[in-house]
């Protein structure tokens, strides 16, 4: 076993460590809160392992220069807020359609505009997933305590570089802003590094853009002797603008393919207590550490209930969620916001069985006596109690 | 240009480009590729970074590690790619409206931070992409689609915009004097910092024809006849400048830190303090 | 005569013409770069067309070495 210390630490600096553990060598971002930890933390450890920080000019920038450093080779991410997130999509989408890895953290904070930037919410959930514009495939996953920011952070760097896709890492205030317990290995040396798939064959029989069965095309650093062209414009396998319907389609269908093909591996959920539950709360991020001692303190009043805390929040957990439709009467979707994950939620659970929502969005987050106050009348709606 | 520098530096099957007939655009990316042709640089060492509008459609011909990215932005793009490889010798290429109007505070602070890009900036006074919209370059008292009753906005010296930023190399030519323009960029990438070339350079199409001045011969004649060396400009008393402009190097200073060279130290001085 | 035409790429905006300290350059009616009638001797390979061509459709073609 590597040594390990233990540590009281901000979920924002545990993204940092993470970053670094997972061999992240290159961040550029704008400070904003609740997320500026991560900048500040980045511009510290960086230089320590030869990485590099910038400060940029603003939010936009700050995905730019992690583009063109990842076109470098290097493994690269910001982290932002609600209204920087907003002004990074353009950005987001040049790195869907150019396949260029990064990880975007979005620690949010309620919205619209500059809403309450200390508070916590999760109103982003569909900006996540729909934020820039067209149809585009991302991976977003959103951790629920301070060691999970560790390693969550880890596995998003990992599947961007192994998916050439941005992933979003969706945390809020609470997550970010808690301190919590940690045990951090004293080394990252033995914490092993995806690496992008990168060409093997000649340069001169490179295509940019071709895909094996993965769907995911081998990518050439910049300067490394594979000369190519990286496109925002729809592209063929060259990686040239192409300007056919068809071109369009078959783009959008790898797009979208090399995600779904890989859905068991980049889809996690947890299961709480869910083997004999008969009642359901699907809730994630910091909503759902209110769930854990709410489900105790129900399964102390003789109820059975259990929670799905989906991990990656897009692509959808359907099958999982259509599964959980079938073992159990009913299902509490609680979400700080008023209502988006939940609807996703019916739609996988087609009518199986009744779907709740414990909407929340004032400020803070519910109770474990709120949340088994709203368990307790969405079973009696049932006829579970 | 010389035929055997198409044959070495474009990529097979994408000529003819998409460039209307007379555009100076043409001509500009072929100074650019004389320029590194000149500097016997190795194509892998390159990046031609570009944003969006007609000028930035130039990296897709090039044989180089090239990127054509999103409007106005190609500078913090180039920006990332050079901190991640300093080795390479990263030029952007933008057009009037691409790096004055969206990506005008990228400009700046590239400037400020003194990064060793080359910035050309394809100048044709319009937006030639979407048919001829008036750009902050475009003069006033000139017709744009969206300056029917004529453009009354001042418009900037983005080089002297540049310099005030703390662009270190800043230089003029046109379409027309292509030597000079050539040798002007090759002294900007040489240049270690940031660089900005201005190529004033002409659109028939969507500036020249609201304007009843189409002839792209024409308009190169307008260049030569316009354009004035600095030497000669700066004995030149305003009236005599009048509806004049200045070409050749206008700035270059050495004197201050290239911005990864500086970053170097950081590193320096975060691993000292680790230890 | 010492001048090569890509007609192909081409796209007849006269540069050329307008430039050539000679006039031995014309635009033919079909929209291409050409040697004018009767100028076919008058080249002087000055490169003021190959230099100027947005196009890369005309060149000098020089004496081999």
């Amino acid at each position: 076993m590597a040594k390990t210390k233990v540590m009281l630490m901000q979920g924002n600096t545990a993204v940092v460590e993470g970053a670094i553990a997972a061999g992240v060598k290159f961040y550029g971002g704008y400070p904003i809160t609740p997320s500026t930890e991560i900048a500040e933390g980045m511009a510290k450890r960086l230089p320590m392992v030869g990485g590099k920080f910038m400060q940029t000019e603003d939010e936009i920038a700050g995905l730019g220069t992690v583009i063109g450093a990842s076109l470098g080779g290097l493994k690269a991410m910001t982290a932002t807020s609600g209204p920087g997130f907003s002004l990074k999509q353009e950005m987001i989408g040049l790195a869907c359609n150019a396949e260029v890895p990064c990880v975007i953290v979005d620690v949010q904070r309620v919205g619209p505009s500059t809403g309450q930037p200390t508070s916590p919410s999760q109103g982003d959930v569909m900006q996540t997933k729909w934020g820039t514009h067209g149809d585009h495939w991302v991976i977003v996953v959103s951790p629920s305590s301070v060691p999970e920011c560790f390693t969550l952070t880890q596995r998003a760097v990992a599947l961007a570089e192994k998916y050439r896709v941005p992933v979003i890492m969706l945390m809020d205030e609470i997550v970010g802003h808690m301190r919590e317990r940690i045990e951090l290995p004293v080394s990252y040396d033995d914490i092993p590094k995806v690496e992008r798939k990168r060409p093997t064959c000649p340069p001169e029989e490179f295509l940019a853009y071709a895909a094996d069965e993965s769907k995911v095309p081998a990518m050439a650093d910049f300067g490394s002797g594979y000369r190519w062209h990286v496109s925002g414009l729809v592209h063929d396998e060259t990686g040239f603008p192409k300007g056919a319907g068809s071109a369009t389609r078959e783009s959008q269908d790898r797009l979208r393919g090399k995600i779904m093909a890989h859905r068991d591996d980049i889809i996690q959920v947890e299961r709480y207590k869910l083997d004999d539950a008969e009642f359901a709360i699907i809730a994630f991020g910091g909503a759902a550490r209110t769930a854990y001692d709410a489900i105790d303190m129900a399964r102390a009043r003789g109820l059975r209930v259990g929670m799905m805390r989906p991990i990656t929040i897009w692509p959808f957990a359907r099958h999982e969620v259509s599964d959980l439709a079938k073992s159990v009467k009913g299902i509490l979707v609680h979400e700080l916001n008023c209502g988006q994950y939940v609807i996703s939620v019916k739609a996988a659970v087609e009518g199986r069985c009744p779907v709740h929502l414990y909407a929340k969005y004032d400020n803070e987050s519910a109770t474990p006596e709120d949340m088994l106050a709203e368990i307790e009348r969405a079973m009696k709606e049932d006829g579970l109690l | 240009m010389k035929e055997a520098l198409v044959e070495k530096y474009f990529r097979k099957g994408h000529l003819p480009h998409l460039w209307c007939p007379g555009c100076g655009n043409g001509t500009v990316l072929g100074a650019i590729v004389t320029a590194i042709d000149n500097l016997k640089l190795d194509k892998n060492d390159v990046a031609l970074i570009s944003g969006i509008g007609c000028s930035s459609r130039s990296s897709g011909y090039v044989d180089f590690n090239t990127a054509n990215t999103v409007h106005g932005r190609a500078l913090p793009i180039a920006t990332g790619l050079k901190m991640a490889r300093p080795d390479m010798n990263v030029v952007v290429a933008s057009g009037d409206g691409d790096c004055s109007a969206i990506g005008g505070n990228h400009l700046i602070h590239a400037a400020r931070r003194n990064i060793d890009l080359t910035l050309v900036v394809f100048n044709n006074s319009i937006y030639g992409m979407t048919g001829g919209q008036y750009s902050p370059l475009t003069p006033p008292g000139f017709k744009a689609t969206t300056a029917p009753y004529l453009t009354i906005e001042p418009m900037f010296d983005i080089l002297e915009l540049a310099r005030a930023a703390g662009a270190t190399f800043t230089a003029r030519a046109t379409s027309y004097h292509v030597p000079l323009l050539t040798s002007l960029i090759e002294k900007g990438i040489a240049h270690k910092g940031f660089s900005i070339i201005e190529a004033v350079t002409g659109c028939p199409t969507n500036f020249g024809r609201q304007n009843k001045i189409a002839a792209p011969a024409l308009m190169m004649a307008w260049q030569r006849d316009h354009g004035v060396m600095k030497a000669k400009w700066d004995k030149m008393t305003p009236e005599e400048r009048e509806g004049k402009f200045p070409i050749g190097l206008l700035s270059e200073r050495n004197d201050v830190t290239e911005y990864t060279k500086a970053y170097d130290e950081i590193i320096k001085r975060a691993q000292g303090a680790e230890a | 005569m010492a001048l090569k035409f890509v007609t192909s790429r081409c796209k007849g905006c006269g540069i050329c013409a307008y430039f050539c300290p000679k006039k031995v350059l014309t635009v033919t009616e079909l929209n291409k770069a050409a040697i004018a009638e009767g100028k076919e001797n008058d080249c002087i390979s000055c490169g003021q067309c190959e230099m100027r061509c947005p196009d890369y459709a005309i060149f000098v073609e020089r004496e081999a070495k």
